[in-house]
């Protein structure tokens, strides 16, 4: 394993949770941690070449454009996508299904109209789509999950039937690290005639993912998941839905002509992107695309399934946890956890004593764990810089945990 | 390491003595903590004098929020809702024994927000209730 040089280039990985306890940070599908490459490429972004871009002539505002750019154009690569004009920036995952219900949405929806989701989705893949309902009636219907945490197909057929005009779903599961057959879904969706929104955030950053192969319409991922900065993240859409649709928010940059009462929108892809963008951060999520180019995505996902088939062998020793979720093999590095015995907040606020950061919580998926019939979970979430030791140090924290409660 | 798990913290959580419900009861209330999806019913029965007689909780939640719970009962039993009225923060802090960073506040905090939300009459909890 190769895990060691990786640990090197996060230096926040270096520090102690407090003196004498190192960190381990087992909680990246919340957030990741980002690299020095992605700190130093923002820093150097402030100090050399701060300015606007698009509109200056000056150099600064010639090479932030540059590198503004250039960042659009790695991520296009990096996702497999055929145009720049195809990457949307916006703020995260959630900004970017929220474009799609409002513009494409309100535009092509209309009463009665189906789109189906699943069960176990994100609230970002949930309420922008019940806004979308209590406003237009549009139906909602839900792919449900089976008790070992996978998504009944044959259930999702007979929804086909419906001729829904969308279907919108998760490439990932951030709870049960289920990760679904896009591909497979995303033909069955065309074949009845409908379009799809991939909910990608736990995807792109951890396996390989090319909008080409899977054929998606949509598909959203946020750069802080995926070792670049918070606040930025994009939407693909393929060209010609997006010519189609009407621009999302208005103002500066989104505009070809503005008049005192009527306004032509700009090309694509500004034509989504109102206002100064954060361009810093756009910088910094290319320096991530390099970085994580430069490892290979399928060398990163090598390292997460040997840590979460290591991690789920060694928690079958206490029977006091069940876990949410399929078995490894066909699943990501998430290791969601409940205990009779002892309340997630508990045993995070516990494993946190032992330097270990997990999540605690119905991590944004409050119908999922209605679905399972638990309140909340124990979320550890593994990426490249986790180790086997850290696992261990995982275990020992658990052990701690049942002691303390038994 | 353990201080927050202090020994009557945890024999609250696993053996909680007003865990119950009351049926019939003068006054109850039920909220939620939104963040991590704890929900917490209490019931009261007051007095003609306006004095608390009897305090049950239920519902379910991490041992900060359950135990301060039980103890936030055993302690107003006795207590004229209008000293209800006046208990604070470190109320709950000094029946605990703890100090507790802002996020598990809200854990050890939800028993008094209900029981302030429930003696006032209120339609929904807020944590303004529960500020100093």
């Amino acid at each position: 394993m190769k895990v060691k040089s990786y640990r090197a280039d996060f230096p926040i990985l270096m520090r102690d949770v407090k003196p004498g306890l190192p960190l381990v940070y087992l909680d990246s599908a919340a957030t990741s941690q980002k690299p020095e490459v992605v700190i130093t490429a923002m820093d150097n972004y402030y100090r050399s070449m701060n300015a606007n871009i698009h509109r200056g002539v000056h150099t600064l505002a010639e090479e932030a454009t540059a590198a503004y750019e250039s960042a659009r154009a790695k991520i296009s690569r990096f996702i497999d996508a055929g145009s720049t004009r195809e990457v949307i920036f916006t703020r995260n995952t959630t900004e970017s299904i929220n474009l799609v219900a409002y513009s494409w949405g309100r535009k092509f929806l209309k009463d009665g109209d189906v789109v189906i989701l699943t069960e176990m989705e994100h609230h970002a893949n949930l309420v922008p789509w019940q806004i979308l309902a209590s406003e237009k009636n549009i139906k909602l219907e839900f792919i449900p999950v089976s008790d070992d945490g996978l998504l009944d197909l044959a259930a999702y057929k007979d929804l086909l039937k419906l001729e829904p005009k969308l279907v919108s779903f998760t490439h990932m599961s951030n709870v049960l690290g289920t990760i679904n057959p896009a591909k497979e879904i995303i033909d069955l969706a065309h074949l009845a005639g409908a379009l799809t929104l991939v909910d990608a955030a736990q995807s792109v950053p951890h396996f390989p993912v090319s909008v080409k192969d899977l054929d998606a319409d949509f598909l959203a991922f946020s750069a802080h998941k995926m070792c670049g900065p918070t606040a930025i993240g994009v939407l693909y859409g393929k060209e010609n839905l997006l010519t189609a649709m009407p621009p999302f928010m208005g103002g500066g940059d989104m505009i070809r002509k503005v008049a005192l009462r009527s306004f032509s929108p700009n090309e694509l892809p500004y034509k989504f992107e109102a206002g100064t963008p954060a361009i810093a951060e756009v910088i910094g999520f290319g320096a991530a695309v390099d970085y994580l180019s430069g490892i290979g995505m399928e060398n990163v996902q090598a390292v997460e399934e040997e840590l979460i088939t290591y991690a789920m062998e060694q928690v079958r020793q206490f029977p006091q946890i069940s876990l949410l979720g399929p078995d490894a093999g066909s699943k990501g590095g998430v290791l969601s956890m409940v205990m009779d015995i002892a309340h997630p907040h508990d045993v995070a606020q516990i494993l946190d004593q032992h330097g270990i950061a997990v999540r605690a919580g119905h991590h944004c998926a409050m119908p999922l764990h209605t679905r399972f019939q638990v309140p909340a979970s124990t979320r550890a979430s593994f990426y490249l810089y986790n180790t086997p030791e850290e696992v261990d140090k995982l275990m020992a924290g658990l052990a701690h945990v049942i002691k303390l409660f038994s | 390491m353990d201080d927050l798990y202090r020994e009557i913290i945890i024999e609250r959580y696993k053996d909680p003595q007003f865990k119950k419900e009351l049926d019939p009861h003068d006054i109850s209330f039920e909220d939620e903590n939104p963040l991590c999806g704890d929900q917490l019913r209490v019931d009261l029965r007051v007095d003609e004098t306006g004095m608390i007689t009897d305090a049950g909780f239920s519902g379910h939640g991490c041992a900060i929020s359950q135990a301060s719970a039980d103890l936030l009962m055993e302690s107003i039993i006795g207590k004229n809702i209008e000293e209800v009225k006046k208990m604070t923060k470190q109320d709950i802090l000094d029946l605990l024994g703890i100090e507790l960073g802002p996020v598990r506040l809200k854990c050890a905090l939800l028993s008094l927000k209900v029981v302030k939300a429930g003696v006032y009459g209120l339609g929904e909890a807020s944590d303004a209730l529960v500020e100093d």
